[in-house]
């Protein structure tokens, strides 16, 4: 077990140094210094201004280390990022390890009702229209999933913000406070609909696992030894497809802190999505690259956590 | 060549490819079987996807002259497509609301009245019209970035699985870091690098898109070069090459073709997402869409215009999911047991 763990450790520290790399090779390479320079001060900047612009964000030493090791971007890009020491943004020079840690509480405050509501509900309601299966209700539902899967989350926000923020007045239409007191009003919007958006995809795959499932051979034992169809699902069916449904849920963790990109930016969330927007708009490619990177690790760490734990409930895994 | 010839040419060589296509595919017994099941069962939404697709047909084949809306001197220089030229009214002063006589906000009377089913938009432009280009657009991000996605896919797949060793270990490594990057923060970071543009958004839902596919050949190929036929066609002297092309990419063809049906709709909506950042494409509907975001807040609302894009995407992405998922049911074996 400890030699699977290490192994699996060691590949994620290999998998982190590839993404440094890709990160490089498009914040470096393909949209070199001068064009990052150009962005930032306008097309029409004189060549002596994107230098001294170059040299005052400290992208001015060679990209490669052909020439020094130690003296160029490539060796900085790593030596930076993998001890978290970020810099300042490229537009206004805040430290950007201070935004980040600014916008975690405001996205977490909306995604995380998000993913445990969606979860209780998609997990529920696939189980419903499993139960029903090759029925009516069953193809009725699926019929539903597949319609809600076909409309962009555009459309889910703005409908959503038109209809119950401006017709209805139930309420706000946008605004952010961390104050308890009024923040369920403000949160309340972009919960509902970052639930309902992704509801069609999740009810109709946890559909698919537990249909999956109700073929099984000890499916058939239960029924036989006299058990409830209701028994059934929620004993045997529910039990054996925890595996599927938490391979796709340990998956979607990491986003609980990117939050929304669009749910943030239209509800006026001042959270790390809200960030990620503004670095886009800003043509802000320092913030956007240690973004890209956090949200990678985060990413790459849930992925060790999920095989670690495989690994300890399956011994079959460790052997491969 | 100017763009319009290229555009003339491809649309000549994509109808005979998918003639040819369609041809090889009725040959063979399975294909024929898999095919007419699929109309059997979905006929409307296939007839729907292709009223879409001969729409995007048609607006790619344009050419210089002929009659122009108004007293149009630019539009005289410009080659227009079939759909162009089917509005040849020209713009209106502003707002109008469908089938109106009059624009929306100071009454002025159109230059033609109650002939703009879906209204106009702010410049006046009609949205019928509009809403008609988006189609070519919607459908240019799903097969453009396909072209891309698919062969690389395939490629790196197949060779990865059936050889192994190194290349194998190479491309696994790849493929894990690509999907350790949350794809649409990748997404955005390659579209800011490359710049804005029709081929640099397919290009970067390429690359962010390939990495999928690529696990499930490659996933499927490792199945297949096991299997007993495979090893019999080795024994027998055949070549890698010709067990390739003829044993391990026919048998992988099934899923490429479900992957993609349920990728194009997933394009799509990324395309619509990165038309709100202000990264998508020129003319599509996700465009339409964010343009028409503040539009609701006024007073009166002006609706048509959200309404017309968001429905028109909705009805292609509606049939393309309906068709994937009785084309999944169909082609994959694993889903027949429940028949049985």
């Amino acid at each position: 077990m400890l030699a699977y763990i290490l192994r699996r450790l060691g590949y994620g520290v290999g998998v982190v140094f590839g993404v440094l790399f890709v990160l490089f090779v498009l914040f470096f390479q393909i949209a070199t210094p001068d064009d990052i320079a150009r962005r930032a001060l306008g097309e029409k900047a004189r060549a002596q201004d994107i230098e001294d612009w170059k040299a005052n964000n400290g992208y001015d030493r060679p990209l490669w280390p052909w020439q020094d090791f130690r003296d160029n971007q490539l060796f900085t890009h790593y030596h930076s990022m993998l001890r978290f020491d970020f810099g300042r943004s490229d537009v206004d020079g805040t430290p950007i390890a201070r935004r980040l840690r600014e916008g975690v509480a405001p996205s977490l405050t909306i995604t995380v009702p998000i993913f445990v509501l969606s979860l209780l509900l998609t997990v529920l309601l696939g189980l419903f229209v499993a139960f029903f299966r090759e029925t009516y209700i069953d193809i009725a539902g699926v019929f539903l999933c597949v319609l809600g899967m076909s409309v962009s989350i555009l459309l889910y926000i703005i409908g959503g913000q038109f209809l119950i923020g401006k017709l209805l007045h139930w309420f706000p239409i946008s605004g952010f406070d961390l104050d308890p007191s009024v923040m369920l009003r403000f949160i309340a919007l972009p919960v509902m609909i970052g639930v309902l958006s992704a509801a069609g995809g999740d009810v109709r795959f946890y559909r698919t696992v537990f249909v999956e499932e109700t073929g099984r051979d000890y499916v058939r034992t239960a029924r036989a030894k006299g058990a409830g169809e209701l028994r059934v699902m929620l004993r045997h069916v529910l039990r054996n497809s925890l595996i599927p449904i938490l391979t796709r849920v340990v998956v979607t963790i990491p986003f609980l802190f990117v939050g929304s990109l669009l749910l943030e930016n239209f509800f006026g969330i001042p959270g790390l999505g809200s960030l990620t927007v503004d670095s886009i708009q800003q043509n802000d490619f320092r913030t956007l690259r240690v973004i890209v990177f956090v949200f990678s690790l985060m990413f790459i760490g849930g992925q060790i956590a999920t095989d670690i734990s495989y690994a300890a409930v399956d011994s079959r895994v460790r052997l491969e | 060549m100017e763009a319009h010839h290229v555009s003339n040419l491809l649309v000549a060589l994509l109808l005979l490819g998918a003639a040819a296509t369609g041809r090889a595919l009725w040959r063979n017994r399975l294909w024929r079987e898999a095919l007419t099941e699929l109309w059997r069962r979905r006929r409307l939404s296939l007839l729907t996807i292709a009223l879409f697709i001969s729409v995007g047909l048609l607006d790619s084949v344009a050419w210089i002259g002929g009659e122009v809306a108004g007293e149009d001197l630019l539009a005289s220089h410009e080659a227009r497509s079939v759909i162009d030229r089917l509005f040849l009214k020209p713009a209106e002063g502003s707002y109008s609301a469908p089938f109106a006589t009059h624009t929306f906000y100071n009454k002025q009377p159109l230059v033609a009245p109650a002939g703009h089913p879906f209204g106009t938009d702010i410049l006046g432009r009609d949205v019928f019209h509009r809403t008609l280009k988006g189609v070519r657009v919607a459908l240019l991000i799903g097969g453009f970035t396909s072209l891309i996605a698919i062969p690389l896919a395939l490629l790196l797949g197949i060779r990865a699985g059936y050889f192994g060793g190194r290349f194998d270990d190479m491309v696994f490594f790849v493929m894990s870091t690509l999907a350790s990057i949350p794809s649409l923060l990748l997404l955005i970071a390659l579209i800011l690098v490359l710049g804005r543009g029709t081929w640099q958004v397919c290009v970067a839902l390429g690359i962010t898109s390939w990495v999928g596919l690529c696990r499930v050949t490659r996933g499927e190929t490792l199945k297949l070069r096991e299997l007993d036929y495979i090893q019999a066609a080795k024994a027998l002297g055949v070549s890698n090459g010709r067990i390739l092309l003829r044993h391990i990419l026919p048998n992988l063809m099934h899923l490429v073709i479900v992957t993609f049906v349920l990728l194009f709709s997933q394009l799509v909506l990324s395309e619509a997402t990165l038309a709100y950042l202000g990264i998508g494409v020129d003319g599509s509907w996700g465009q339409m869409i964010d343009q028409a975001r503040t539009e609701l807040s006024r007073e009166p609302v002006i609706y048509w215009n959200i309404a017309a894009a968001g429905a028109a995407m909705f009805t292609l992405l509606l049939a393309v999911n309906y068709v994937g998922d009785a084309l999944r049911d169909i082609l994959d074996p694993r889903t027949l047991r429940e028949d049985a």
